[in-house]
């Protein structure tokens, strides 16, 4: 139901915004919720992406088709990374990194490997892909972002793609026409709450055409954000009640179970 | 059933955290001990973040602690004076532990302190606990007379000042080792972040000879009284207590200590003494070979701000 609603959505929005007379191509995105609510049966959700490119009798007729990139990034964290090593016998942790202001989140979608839609060069310059995604490290006094080799680099790759809140999907991005696409974006349970950016970017002819950006939120309601808001603002509190709320348990359960 | 936990921003499912808190209550009432060096290491296989599993543990073992508790009370096996002596010393043993703990996380030893300190604690304190136990069962089964309270000549312990008469453990000693017993326990939890009930019993069996069946809900006071502490403390200073977790451990905790309480007082205290005993070096076992066997990911990281 919700799918073809958010067809039906693109489809007037397409309408609307369609640009009257320019050469080039347009963009049009759609996404099939602003705001993903976390409550107490959330268990992780999926958000779909519908876009079409937009034509008129003057642009320029394409041979290979449409490409489509879509990147999707969570709100800002850092991280820190701790390597083990041998010493003395016993494993302890001996090496760590920060990872500064790194995307919680990161989804890199398209409709075919990213080196058959672009030259390596002009994927770095975009940012796609996780070879070309800044991750910022701080080693020492610098900032900065280090070769792709780099073993804490690719370790922080493999647990975040682990956890699912990192992943690259070259086959993500699915054309139902030769001008209307949509995308499937996964939302795991452990996504943290925030603002979410999704910059969809058109390729044709190994070139980026034309690119457009939407956004959608994670938060949390009802119960769940009344926890958090009581944990956060009122901790003493929240935290005597817990008490209290452990000894009436405690207690309760002392009185069900008496025997003598 | 999956419920989503608002703290831990995870959902797990309700009744594998239920049947978590009933095993562990199970354990912990029979023995006495608030089991969070159990429940920590259940929750964070199940995914929950270290931080978030020691805070909220604390108020897990507060409920389950205080059933125990109420039960040994009505049966008045459970030594009042001796647990107030008890938390005199642990207070000031928390505060310096406080003090230490701060100190190591700043040099940034403090993970390797406490998995050293797990194995030694747990390791020797089982293998003491296994083989007193063992030799009184062996002792009973030539059918020599066992003699628990072991009177005659005392222990070093005995000829220090400032005697107190505690009735209910039938006992006459100086406070001063029951206060450094009370600083240790104090000590070792706030470094650990557990109860540290495991260390307390044998403590109070072996060097102070307080009846096995007093010893443990004089514990259970001790207990309940450090982790309902530790719980505000946690919520205060971090906001890492998840309620809704805690509630599903407590609700399965208690129920699992009730059981356990019974069972432990029907049991023979040699052979409490012995299961308690290979518990705790099957635990500190397990520690063990995280430190000496190769982990398979050499990575791990921690969120440091931001996100949430």
């Amino acid at each position: 139901m919700n799918r073809i609603l958010s067809i039906v959505w693109a489809m007037i929005l397409f309408a609307a915004t369609a640009p009257a007379a320019i050469a080039a191509e347009g963009l049009v995105v759609s996404l099939s919720t602003q705001r993903v609510l976390i409550n107490s049966v959330f268990t992780g959700a999926e958000i779909v992406l519908f876009g079409a490119v937009t034509r008129d009798g003057t642009t320029p007729e394409r041979r290979f088709g449409y490409d489509v990139v879509a990147v999707v990034s969570g709100p800002r964290e850092s991280l820190l990374t701790l390597r083990k090593d041998r010493l003395v016998g016993i494993w302890v942790n001996v090496e760590s990194r920060t990872f500064v202001d790194v995307p919680s989140y990161l989804a890199v979608l398209a409709n075919r490997p990213f080196d058959q839609i672009a030259k390596p060069d002009l994927l770095r310059r975009l940012k796609v892909g996780f070879d070309n995604t800044i991750l910022t490290q701080r080693i020492g006094p610098d900032y900065a972002d280090v070769v792709r080799e780099d073993p804490f680099r690719q370790a922080f790759l493999r647990l975040q793609s682990e956890r699912g809140l990192y992943l690259e999907e070259p086959t993500g991005v699915t054309f139902l026409s030769p001008t209307l696409f949509r995308a499937t974006i996964p939302i795991p349970a452990e996504s943290p709450v925030g603002s979410y950016s999704v910059e969809v970017m058109l390729f044709a002819d190994g070139a980026m055409i034309t690119r457009t950006t939407s956004a959608f939120e994670i938060l949390k309601v009802g119960f769940e954000r009344f926890v958090v808001t009581a944990a956060h603002d009122y901790g003493l509190l929240y935290g005597l009640a817990t008490v209290a709320m452990a000894l009436m348990t405690g207690w309760f359960a002392s009185v069900i179970f008496r025997r003598d | 059933m999956e419920i989503y936990l608002p703290i831990a921003d995870l959902p797990v499912n309700i009744f594998v955290v239920f049947a978590m808190g009933l095993s562990v209550g199970f354990i912990s009432g029979m023995f006495g001990i608030g089991g969070g060096f159990l429940m920590t290491p259940l929750l964070i296989f199940i995914g929950v973040s270290p931080a978030v599993a020691v805070a909220t543990v604390s108020s897990h073992i507060a409920a389950s602690s205080f059933s125990g508790a109420l039960l040994y009370w009505r049966r008045r096996a459970l030594d009042l004076a001796l647990a107030i002596m008890l938390l005199a010393g642990g207070l000031v043993g928390t505060a310096l532990g406080v003090w230490l703990f701060t100190f190591l996380r700043d040099i940034g030893q403090l993970n390797l302190v406490i998995a050293l300190s797990y194995v030694i604690l747990l390791g020797s304190v089982g293998a003491v606990m296994v083989t007193e136990s063992v030799r009184a069962m062996v002792r009973l089964q030539r059918g020599a007379s066992v003699d628990v309270r072991r009177p005659g000549p005392h222990n070093l312990l005995h000829g220090l000042p400032i005697k107190v008469r505690f009735k209910e453990s039938r006992l006459y000693v100086s406070v001063i080792p029951v206060w450094v017993i009370g600083a240790t326990i104090g000590f070792i939890g706030a470094i650990l972040g557990i109860g540290g009930g495991f260390i307390l019993v044998p403590l109070l069996i072996y060097l102070l000879r307080v009846p096995t069946n007093v010893v443990i809900g004089t514990s259970m006071v001790l207990t309940l009284v450090t982790m309902a502490t530790a719980t505000v403390l946690h919520a205060t200073t971090n906001q890492l207590v998840d309620a809704v977790l805690a509630l599903i451990l407590m609700v399965g905790g208690v129920i699992g200590a009730q059981f356990g309480a019974q069972a432990g007082q029907e049991m023979r205290s040699e052979r409490l003494r012995l299961l308690l005993g290979l518990l705790v070096s099957l635990v500190g076992l397990r520690f063990a070979i995280d430190l000496f066997v190769m982990p398979g990911e050499l990575y791990s990281f921690r969120l440091l701000e931001g996100g949430r």
